[in-house]
């Protein structure tokens, strides 16, 4: 028998302490199965051990929440005894190792999530962040993280309908893929992933199990080094089919009435699903591994209860009922095999051929795994990163130059290269396709939609993780709103570095404490999410990336409207004050080489209101077109107006920028109250265009809400022409700027395959 | 009229064809999983899009064996009308109710997008509906949708009046640079010799509905009502 000692220990990523703590729960010495059972449940994956205290201080509650966080995804009520089922999940570690499987076993991980809710899946989205594209392994890793979400999710025949993908050099050795899945339940339908009543059957369906990804979850909760190409045993293999197949037995059993519980075996398998199901349903589970289907010979029971395998899935079953489960799976050519029993009590037992192997009580794998007050820090740089000197930059250049870079970076540019891998019309939903702020689906059998956006600024959260998560929430809840939205509920994706470092605890916290604040003051609570932490190579984390995905409402789906123009002669409209904040721009990135400053104020009640206008102007049919002015600002949020409208143009003339510049070259200062004006990223700005005969009511309207509108122009010609202060600043053919636009990344990845 | 979608397990399109027939033209449709062995008094079958188990060897090389296909061949034999969308025309290929194969897209990626396709012949039941050379607004959703046959094989094709939907610009202009695929002169959707076997890679059940983006669809699954129609008539 193993001895456990601090070998043993630091293989499983048990600290002295926890071990100690594993003791006094079991009151005697764990056995090396049962310590590699803590190992899995207690790593930060599973437990959020580090996050968890923050995460309590979000909102989670609201009229129309009707799962908060805790289940395997949160739900809403849409109305009509209608629920929208969602979550995101991100899958960022295995991405990195190996971007196909990776990527593709996450978008696997997530759609399990919701159908095991009793939901059927009608959308997925991603948040996705690459090095730059300019490296080998930065455009390797987008090739292969892309292909592996379309090739899951067009198998499977979820449609991808959206999301964003951005690029920095921060990213290069830790790319980020969240994948976030939504679908629609019937409210009375929803199944929890709870076992119940003792004498019930367990049941495990779908794939057998197999060696892989055993302690995939540890992997995620470790920082990499040069040894993690070595880790690749630990990314396990995706089957679509097998989980198409899951997902439409899973789907059918459920509606017999029969199924007292279900969950998926995701992070820490098949240990996972049997220590949560008991532990949320107050009783015990026995099972015994010898029942379980296996891919491989010889597997031992600590390999069994560690496999990461994936398309599996563990059903309580109502006693007497089994037969009708089990006809369910076999004509879908599956095999539902009992592995064991509820149980009285609250212990999670394992057998190996009737002999006991292992005894736990499953509430020390969960709800009693610790909980860290982790030190916390700012880091000595912040308040450095946040002080912003134009006059240091030098020269700056012509408006008409930046334009022209600004569009055609990776960041700006059309992602039609990734979305055009992705199946996006299957299920016949899809109103509002990739490419638009937010999607839309439709609600079948009804006259309402959904939309849905994933957003996420890491540069604005290194500067100032507070503001950024603040603003990451606002962006996604204002996209939502362009579509025609109201905003009814949230999840995010906490991606940081190691938690351990003071400095990147003080970022999460920080962090959470602005997702909550955003998510009351624009009524989305939170009902879901996932946490992923130590996104560190060689030392050196990420930007600090909180994404939210967003799901508003639209009570009549056909009034949506996409940031395309639609007549020729409309008048354009800024909702929103023109501050010309450049700190942390996309601009000062791209043009300047520089990540500094501090990220654009945000004033949540004003953000509340614009985003209520437009939602209610959309509602009455008064604007043709709405864009938020996020990466890029106004200039590059006019100039997308006009990307795939058919040729239409477009003659603005505004205002320059209230903010000052501060103190640059008086030879230099026009041009910078210029791009400050053209290219600043002050929050709270919609671009809309109307026809002439509802101006006034928009214009009306926006008084009436308080919120700021100026009309700068007009959709005419077949030019981009954008003038501050009388002075033409950029004038571009729309041709032209729309083929650099929508061409930029086929370019970079063709050549590529050339070279 | 009724339809009758065939369920494959791998299927993803099964619903979605079943809703347009049933929900869009109002007509009796039903859902006929793949080991059942009769139509269920079906007037027109769809075999639907997908990866029918899988797809892991090649595109509907397995779905050919399934029990139902039994009763598609003999259904096909009689006259009756059978339309293949994506995965459905793969299966036909592979089933021989269709000439030629499907490679994979000339570059190599998945393909998801709105394409225009021209209608080449209206004597189908799938086209009966269309007027000659319309500009139908189709999405596709592919990684094997590069259509191929032997040059004997392409002439015959081309003589006998069977292809009967090429990919083009929106004008009907042909051309390698309308060509999302690779597809040999073009081709979108084929007939069988007889006219009554239709298989075609484009998704017109996603395009029925104008909330969709379009509703050119509508044209292809209308044209079997009309053509069952004037035949009962």
């Amino acid at each position: 028998m193993t001895v456990i000692d601090s070998a043993v220990l630091e293989r499983h990523g048990i600290k002295p302490d926890e071990y100690e703590r594993i003791q006094q729960l079991m009151g005697r010495e764990p056995n090396v199965l049962e310590l590699g059972l803590f190992s899995v449940m207690w790593s930060e994956h599973c437990s959020y051990k580090s996050s968890r205290v923050h995460l309590k201080t979000l909102p989670t509650t609201g009229a129309r929440v009707v799962q908060g966080p805790g289940e395997n995804a949160g739900a809403v009520d849409i109305g009509d005894g209608l629920c929208a089922v969602f979550k995101i999940e991100s899958h960022n570690h295995p991405s990195f190792i190996e971007p196909y499987q990776g990527a593709a076993t996450g978008v696997g991980g997530i759609i399990r999530d919701i159908f095991t809710m009793g939901a059927r899946p009608i959308a997925l989205l991603n948040a996705l962040r690459f090095g730059s594209l300019d490296t080998p392994l930065a455009r390797r890793i987008f090739e292969g993280v892309v292909a592996g979400i379309g090739g899951y999710g067009n198998s499977i025949g979820i449609p991808t309908v959206g999301g964003e993908i951005v690029f920095d050099p921060i990213y290069s050795g830790n790319p980020l893929v969240n994948v976030l899945c939504l679908g629609i339940a019937r409210r009375d339908d929803i199944v929890k992933g709870a076992a119940r009543g003792a004498g019930n059957p367990v049941y495990y369906v779908g794939a057998k199990t197999g060696r892989d990804g055993i302690h995939g979850a540890t992997m995620a909760s470790a920082e990499f080094d040069e040894t993690s190409a070595e880790k690749r045993p630990a990314v396990q293999v995706g089957d679509p089919f097998m989980e198409k197949l899951l997902m439409e037995a899973c789907l059918e059993v459920m509606k017999t009435g029969a199924v007292v519980g279900i969950q998926d075996m995701g992070a820490a398998g098949f240990t996972c699903s049997t220590s949560e199901m008991g532990s949320r349903g107050g009783v015990g589970m026995s099972v015994d591994v010898a029942q379980v289907p296996q891919r491989e010979t010889g597997m031992i029971p600590y390999e069994i209860m560690l496999s990461e395998s994936q398309e599996r899935m563990l059903l309580v079953v109502e006693r007497g009922r089994e037969r009708e489960v089990e006809e369910v799976f076999e004509k879908w050519d599956l095999h539902a095999v009992k592995v064991g029993d509820v149980t009285e009590g609250t212990r999670l037992k394992i057998h190996e051929r009737g002999s006991l192997v292992a005894d736990v009580p499953n509430r020390a794998l969960t709800d009693e795994a610790p909980v860290y007050h982790r030190p916390m820090q700012e880091p000595s740089w912040q308040k450095t990163v946040q002080q912003l000197s134009l006059a240091e930059l030098g020269e700056p250049p012509t408006a008409q130059a930046a334009f022209e870079a600004l569009i055609a970076v990776p960041t700006i540019a059309s992602k039609r290269w990734a979305y055009r891998q992705f199946d996006h019309s299957v299920g016949t939903n899809t109103i509002a396709q990739p490419g638009a702020s937010a999607a839309v689906v439709r609600v079948k059998d009804t006259s309402r939609g959904l939309a849905i956006s994933v957003d996420g600024n890491g540069r604005f959260c290194y500067l100032d993780p507070y503001q950024g998560a603040m603003l990451a929430v606002a962006e996604a809840s204002r996209n939502v709103a362009c579509a025609g939205g109201e905003a009814i509920g949230a999840t995010n994706n906490l991606n940081f570095g190691n938690p351990e470092r003071p400095e990147i605890m003080w970022q999460i916290a920080e962090a959470v404490r602005g997702i909550g604040d955003a998510c009351r003051a624009l009524n989305a609570p939170i009902t879901g999410g996932n946490v992923s932490l130590y996104n560190e190579t060689e030392g050196r984390a990420i930007y600090p990336t909180p994404v939210l995905g967003v799901v508003g409402i639209l009570e009549d789906a056909s009034r949506t409207v996409t940031r395309v123009f639609k007549s020729d002669g409309a008048a354009l409209v800024l909702l929103g004050d023109n501050s010309g904040e450049l700190g942390g721009s996309e601009y000062l990135a791209t043009v300047h080489r520089t990540v500094a400053g501090r990220p654009p104020a945000l004033d949540l009640k004003r953000e509340a209101a614009l985003q209520r206008l437009v939602v209610d102007l959309i509602g009455k049919g008064c604007i043709e077109s709405a864009h938020d002015c996020s990466e890029g600002g106004l200039a590059v949020a006019i100039a997308e107006c006009t990307f795939d409208a058919g040729g239409l143009g477009v003659t603005v003339d505004v205002a320059p920028a209230a903010n000052e510049v501060g103190a640059v070259d008086e030879l230099h200062r026009a041009q910078w109250v210029t791009n400050a004006t053209l290219f600043g990223e002050s929050a709270s700005r919609i671009v809309v265009s109307s026809a002439s005969r509802h101006l006034d009511t928009v214009l009306a309207s926006a008084s009436a809400a308080g919120v700021p509108a100026q009309e700068i122009g007009r959709v005419s010609g077949d030019r981009i022409r954008l003038s501050v202060n009388g002075r033409l600043a950029i004038d571009t053919p729309v041709a032209t700027a729309e083929t650099a636009w929508a061409t930029a990344i086929e370019r970079i990845m063709s050549r590529q395959a050339a070279s | 009229m009724k339809f009758s979608v065939v369920v494959f397990p791998g299927s993803n399109s099964d619903y979605d064809a079943f809703y347009a027939a049933s929900h869009v033209l109002g007509e009796q449709s039903e859902l006929v999983w793949h080991k059942d062995t009769d139509l269920k008094g079906a007037d027109a079958v769809i075999l639907p899009g997908g990866f029918a188990h899988g797809d892991y060897l090649r595109t509907g090389a397995i779905a050919r064996f399934s029990p139902i296909m039994n009763a598609v061949k003999a259904f096909a034999e009689r006259g009756g009308p059978v339309l293949g969308i994506c995965n459905g025309f793969q299966v036909l290929l592979e089933a021989g109710l269709l000439p030629g194969a499907m490679v994979r897209n000339d570059r190599i990626k998945f393909v998801s997008q709105v394409v225009p396709v021209r209608v080449e012949q209206t004597d189908t039941p799938f086209t009966a509906a269309c007027s000659q050379n319309q500009v139908l607004k189709l999405p596709i959703a592919h990684g094997e949708g590069n259509y191929y046959a032997p040059p004997d094989v392409l002439a015959a094709i081309e003589q006998n009046r069977q292809v009967v939907f090429r990919y083009t610009s929106a004008a009907g202009e042909v051309g390698a640079q309308w060509n999302p695929n690779g597809s040999l002169n073009g081709i979108a959707g084929i007939c069988n010799h007889r006219r009554n076997v239709v298989g075609l890679m484009p998704h017109p059940e996603r395009a029925s509905e104008a909330a969709l983006g379009s509703a050119d669809g509508r044209f292809v699954l209308a044209s079997a009502v009309k053509a069952l129609a004037s035949v009962s008539r």
